[in-house]
């Protein structure tokens, strides 16, 4: 677990309006890493993901996804803001998996995870196709290929959009809250499929309230509050042996 | 049959197969007294209505051959021709304007604005005579490349498709605005997320889902413009209406006239409804759990259950 630094984040600030959400963040995500995140809600642990593909901009710092700047181009010691079609271009490796899935409902499943290859990749259909009856046979759905996302459950949809985010051959993965918006008994089958991921290798951030999921299969762990990183280590370390205040309130809430 | 009274605590468990089943319920229906009452009156009021059009002095034969006469024929062609091509401008333009609206561009979004508040704040009557009158203060139009005298362009037609067609677009503009407001922004997030630019996204994610907020309106409006259209008889433009009324003037038959337009107009925004209902359910995909079934399916459910009679009542009619 020592790959080269997929994201680097030096002091990151972002706010909105007057409220600051994040305060300077600084973190290192290696290649081939599972980064769990976690913290009480309004600590900006999902603006910071969402920070990671340019879906928020940031106000102050610089953020690196795999060597390169996120949304801007530095030219000398100027920044340029990205066109959309590069900021585009930069989110095709990046693949992100949402608490409340926002698959295209006028899609089947099929169709949601052709859809990104077809139109951004220009993959023929028939090969996009063939990709989608793989990826989801790969997440356990391949007998749901051709249902629409109204028809299934919440686990079974957000499984489809982890075979979404993966058509497109992503670098990294962002998970925000992946199980927060599922009934309990449907958690454990998203977490076996994020599970598989981490063993083959994807590098993942994960913003998650599962303790457990981040124990047994985070690589690294940060306690986020107050828009800053209070602690980090290994999971197992900081989870078991929490050195400040805020994080010991915390887990002791959650525990 | 397990006794109700018992094992409050532990699971219900489930009754034995073979038990025997619990009686089927015969309770006296409550008598809906009222629900008599109310449709015997109606009843009786519709006979009565029936019987006073009966004996009215109204000749239906002349009715009846009127209906397909060539002038009232023309002159529903023509208010269907005006219809289509006026609400063609008013969408195309409607979507447009929606779009400007909702641009972050302020110039854009205030200029839609003030097509809005302009087209939908006077009536559309007014605006069909101050087209067809342009020429009274324009005498002569001069785009550069095309050059006419006003009174050869705006002929009654071209007045009726642009009073009729800019009026539409206001309220397009409005209907489109609610549907593109509809979407999840989640869609639009998740698009961006896998890569796919602006355009890509509206035409592919925002629009298809929109498009189900806008059918309804949209086919209301359809079927209003039909209706509204009558008023460019005003213009004299010969539609169905001033083509009726044509035809009255020389036969003298008022009223026939006015029913063999009323049977038009009613044949037409039929047609229309239908339409409407077949390009829901198009736009409908992914929303339910399965659709509901045409009437046509509907009348092959009918008669295929004349022979497993079991089926009916249970889901399948």
């Amino acid at each position: 677990m020592s790959g080269h630094p997929m994201v680097k984040s030096e002091q990151v600030h972002k706010s909105f309006g007057p409220i600051e959400v994040l305060k300077g963040i600084d973190l290192e995500v290696r290649a081939g890493e599972v980064f769990c995140i976690v913290g009480p809600s309004g600590s900006g642990k999902s603006t910071f993901l969402r920070c990671i593909n340019h879906l928020e901009k940031i106000n102050a710092g610089r953020l690196y996804v795999d060597g390169h700047l996120v949304g801007y181009r530095q030219r000398g010691n100027k920044l340029y803001e990205m066109r959309e079609r590069e900021v585009a271009t930069q989110r095709r490796d990046i693949g992100m998996v949402f608490q409340r899935f926002n698959l295209f409902p006028h899609m089947t499943a099929a169709e949601n995870v052709m859809e990104a290859p077809v139109q951004v990749k220009g993959l023929r259909r028939a090969e996009a196709r063939e990709r989608a009856e793989r990826l989801l046979a790969r997440v356990g759905l391949a007998d749901r290929v051709d249902s629409y996302p109204s028809q299934l459950s919440g686990g079974q949809q957000q499984r489809v959009a982890i075979a979404r985010a993966l058509a497109m051959e992503p670098k990294l993965m962002l998970f925000d809250e992946p199980t927060s918006a599922l009934d309990p008994e449907l958690v454990g089958e998203v977490l076996d499929v994020m599970r598989a991921l981490a063993e083959d290798g994807m590098t993942m951030i994960v913003v998650t309230h599962e303790m457990g999921f981040a124990r047994e299969v985070g690589d690294s762990l940060v306690f986020m509050d107050g828009g800053v990183v209070v602690e980090s280590g290994h999971p197992r370390e900081v989870l078991a042996n929490p050195r400040h205040e805020r994080t010991k309130a915390f887990l002791s809430k959650v525990l | 049959m397990p006794d109700p009274e018992k094992t409050p605590t532990s699971a219900p468990v489930p009754a034995p197969r073979d038990a025997v089943p619990p009686e089927a319920i015969k309770a006296v229906p409550v008598r809906h007294y009222g629900r008599w009452v109310s449709a015997v009156g109606v009843l009786v009021l519709l006979g009565l209505l029936v019987q006073a059009f009966a004996g009215a002095d109204i000749r239906w034969e002349v009715v009846g051959d009127h209906l397909t006469y060539d002038t009232v024929l023309r002159g529903a062609w023509e208010t269907l021709w005006i219809t289509l091509l006026s609400m063609l401008i008013g969408v195309v333009l409607g979507m447009l304007l929606a779009v400007m609206r909702l641009s972050s561009n302020p110039v854009l979004s205030s200029v839609a604005w003030g097509y809005i508040w302009f087209f939908r704040g006077t009536p559309v009557l007014v605006q069909l005579y101050l087209w067809f009158n342009l020429s009274l203060i324009f005498e002569v139009l001069n785009v550069g490349f095309y050059k006419d005298e006003m009174n050869q362009v705006i002929t009654s037609f071209v007045a009726a498709l642009l009073g009729l067609g800019l009026n539409e677009a206001a309220y397009m503009a409005e209907i489109g605005r609610a549907g593109i407001l509809s979407v999840d922004p989640g869609q639009t997030e998740a698009a961006h997320a896998l890569g796919m630019n602006s355009a890509k996204t509206t035409r592919r994610i925002v629009l298809p889902q929109a498009m189900r907020v806008i059918i309804p309106p949209t086919g209301n409006e359809f079927i209003n413009m039909l209706k509204t259209s009558s008023l460019v008889s005003a213009i004299s433009h010969e539609e169905l209406f001033l083509a009726s009324t044509n035809v009255s003037s020389r036969n003298l038959a008022v009223m026939e006239m006015l029913i063999v337009a009323t049977v038009w107009y009613l044949i037409l925004t039929t047609v229309f409804s239908i339409g409407q209902y077949y390009l829901e359910r198009h736009y409908s995909k992914g929303s339910g759990r399965g659709l509901p079934p045409t009437p046509l399916q509907r009348i092959r459910a009918q008669l295929t259950s004349f022979r497993t009679r079991s089926q009916v009542g249970g889901e399948r009619i």
